[in-house]
């Protein structure tokens, strides 16, 4: 089967003869423009694309499958959800949207196969926070899992991720984003500057935070900080000490009635700020969005300790292989090409590949979402409710200044059966 | 009934007929079971999954761990709750359709609007209760708006009070069908025999109806016990995430993938179940009743 012939030819005829060919597929290395008319067969591929709710949208699929010719669908799961999904059925999945963490568990599992970079047509345009983990000529944070750290392996079928730059990916490069807090200026009173406001006595009763443990504990952790309450060495790795005394600390502030709920999922969030239960969470900031739409202020306001950050790469499953491969490094190119980032701009994340996101939005909307001007005209959401009315600026200013403060990133640290543990404790106080 | 030989070949028979439920039963209930039980015995490694090891430490360590006690006696005080005003309601609201309603259409018509809420899905009835019982929702606004309070309740809502109300509120009907069946097989010449004896109305009730209602009465318990105790979903979305319940132990092992602890834990809460199932069955012998 190894045609070892490589194909550098750009001509759709030359292909198309070779794929008429038959078993010559499976050679075929050569990515050429898209969408590329492909053979027939390519028409009866369908690619299952399996992530979290905020990124896995069936938008995103429909406009693919118009685009490359052959159907992306896409299946939404929580964050176990995917994990289970991966290690226990991962031929269910031919693409996995997974958070950066997840990759912790995905590759020594020998669940996907690494991303061949020369394949990926715009890769030394992706952004660097992903490929050299400096952004803006600045060396990002490591507190936590950057996704830079976890982005190369030094083989197709590698289990260890690689120390360096590599010409194999662990995936390729997806959404990503800065997350603060979320609150209702018209409600808190006063202003809100620190994550310590989290947990500050003037908002008892009033304030919520995630309970899902990876990232429920991160703005936990961010809040204590902040307050001076608890001194950590790396937040992003905390010790078992460090989380005895978090989760101490948290379930005296559950129990005194500091907090009026946990949320689960992202609606939940939603309902909690735009029927006014809490005026301080958690939040995503899809959910801000979503709170905006209803014509609710509410911000996503940035904190003087920096930003937790958190970024998704696309895996490709390692049962994948022939025309099926093909196509998936088709949809990974395309993934990055731009009409993903302007929609996915809208709802408030960034695309790895930000020149051909930004070049997808209006001239209003790119200076609103990437270059932190006042809105021109009326914002609105990828679904089409207005957002933000014209002169409207965006929390936290641009691209640049949100991820030059990115402080911490989501992670899956060492302790995190520990943490578990200790979070059911939290949960049952 | 006739000559041994036939009895012999009528048993061979009756194997046949109940093959088909034992293999059904043996593949999708004996089969999953039995591996719980063998992965709860098996290790656990961060990030790698089962390791097939034998060890008794995933009970040891529930046991041993306060949390899981705090887990369940919150889950089994939800459940005598529930099952205590799910009782009172289902048998006075079976008593008023079977004994009260005289036209039998009326009670079926009845009965079957007590259904109408089944028509949509558990989630829509358990999330609409969030505007009714919310800071702003409609009880508080309404009590506001009417002057009686300043401050909106904040215990309606996230609390366990809405976690009862919601409880109470879906499993009702687990209870009023069993009762509502057992009641309707009543002989109505005994009421009307207690009551030519000299029995008052109340009498009735305690003396006949009661007595008379237990296989419905334990079948409709059976029925909240377990929902209650296997429930994770509505306690964690009602209590905003305040409440565990013995289930989100299990939920929690599993976003790690430790299948081992997490099957260890459904044990436990099986073994449980089936011993408040046992003692129920202790005191109502419900398959003599059934057959009666």
């Amino acid at each position: 089967m190894k045609k070892a012939g490589k194909l550098t030819t750009s001509k759709g005829i030359s292909r198309r003869a070779i794929l008429k060919g038959g078993a010559a597929i499976v050679g075929a290395t050569a990515v050429t423009g898209f969408p590329t008319v492909w053979a027939q067969n390519i028409k009866d591929i369908t690619l299952n694309h399996t992530g979290m709710s905020y990124s896995t949208i069936a938008d995103i699929a429909r406009q693919a499958s118009q685009d490359l010719g052959f159907k992306v669908e896409m299946s939404v799961v929580d964050h176990p959800g995917l994990t289970n999904r991966m290690v226990n059925d991962p031929k269910s999945i031919d693409i996995a949207d997974m958070e950066i963490w997840q990759s912790k568990i995905a590759i020594p599992q020998g669940v996907t196969q690494a991303v061949e970079i020369a394949r990926i047509k715009n890769w030394g345009e992706l952004t660097p926070l992903y490929t050299e983990g400096k952004f803006n000529g600045q060396e990002v944070s490591r507190q936590g899992d950057s996704p830079f750290e976890f982005m190369y392996v030094d083989a197709k079928d590698a289990t260890t991720f690689a120390t360096g730059v590599t010409p194999w990916a662990s995936f390729c490069p997806g959404v990503y984003n800065a997350d603060t807090l979320g609150i209702r200026p018209d409600l808190t009173g006063r202003a809100i500057t620190s994550w310590a406001d989290l947990i500050s006595p003037d908002f008892k009763g009033k304030a919520a935070i995630q309970n899902i443990p990876t990232i429920g504990i991160m703005d936990a952790i961010m809040a204590f900080e902040a307050a001076g309450e608890i001194k950590y060495g790396d937040k992003g790795n905390p010790t078992r000490d460090e989380l005895e005394q978090t989760i101490a600390k948290l379930i005296a502030l559950k129990k005194a009635g500091h907090f009026r709920a946990l949320w689960n999922t992202f609606d939940e969030s939603v309902n909690l700020m735009a029927a006014g239960e809490v005026v301080i969470q958690s939040m995503w900031s899809p959910a801000v969005t979503a709170v905006q739409g209803q014509g609710i202020k509410c911000v996503y306001q940035p904190l003087k300790e920096g930003y937790r950050g958190w970024g998704n790469g696309l895996g490709l499953l390692r049962h994948l292989d022939g025309l099926k491969l093909d196509a998936a490094y088709e949809y990974l190119n395309w993934y990055n090409s731009g009409w993903v980032g302007g929609f996915i701009a809208k709802q408030g994340y960034y695309s790895a590949n930000p020149t051909t996101a930004k070049a997808t939005l209006t001239e209003n909307e790119r200076g609103f979402f990437y270059e932190g001007k006042a809105a021109t005209a009326d914002i609105t959401s990828p679904t089409g409710e207005k957002t933000n009315s014209a002169g409207d600026v965006r929390d936290g200013g641009s691209y640049e200044e949100r991820f030059s403060k990115v402080g911490v990133w989501n992670n899956l640290m060492d302790e995190a059966e520990f943490l578990f543990a200790k979070w059911n404790e939290f949960n049952a106080a | 009934m006739t000559s041994a030989p036939a009895t012999n070949k009528s048993s061979l028979l009756t194997y046949f007929q109940v093959a088909p439920l034992t293999l059904v039963l043996a593949l999708f209930f004996v089969v999953p079971v039995g591996l719980v039980i063998i992965v709860s015995f098996l290790r656990y490694q961060m990030l790698v999954g089962i390791v097939p090891q034998f060890t008794l430490k995933n009970y040891a360590d529930l046991l041993s761990n306060p949390t899981t006690w705090i887990l369940y006696l919150s889950t089994i005080k939800f459940m005598l709750i529930v099952l205590l005003i799910t009782f009172v309601l289902g048998f006075w609201i079976s008593y008023f359709l079977v004994f009260h309603v005289r036209n039998v259409l009326t009670a079926i018509g009845l009965f079957l609007l007590c259904t109408v809420p089944f028509w949509t899905s558990t989630i829509i009835r358990m999330i609409s209760w969030r505007p009714i019982l919310g800071r702003e929702g409609l009880i508080n606004s309404g009590l506001q708006a009417a002057g009686i309070i300043d401050q909106p309740f904040d215990w309606l809502l996230f609390s366990d009070f809405s976690v009862v109300v919601t409880y109470v509120h879906l499993f009702t009907l687990f209870m009023i069908v069993p009762i509502f069946n057992s009641m309707a097989r009543i002989d109505k010449s005994l009421l009307e025999a207690a009551i030519d004896a000299g029995a008052t109305r109340w009498g009735v009730v305690w003396n006949v109806v009661l007595p008379l209602s237990k296989t419905g009465i334990a079948l409709g318990a059976l029925f909240v016990v377990t929902l209650v105790m296997g429930d994770f979903f509505v306690v964690t979305v009602m209590s905003g995430g305040l409440s565990g319940s013995a289930t989100s132990g299990i939920f929690n092992d599993l976003q790690f993938l430790n299948y081992p602890r997490a099957a260890a834990n459904a044990v436990i809460l099986l073994i449980i179940v089936l011993l408040i199932a046992a003692s129920i069955f202790r005191l109502v012998d419900v398959r003599k009743e059934l057959v009666r």
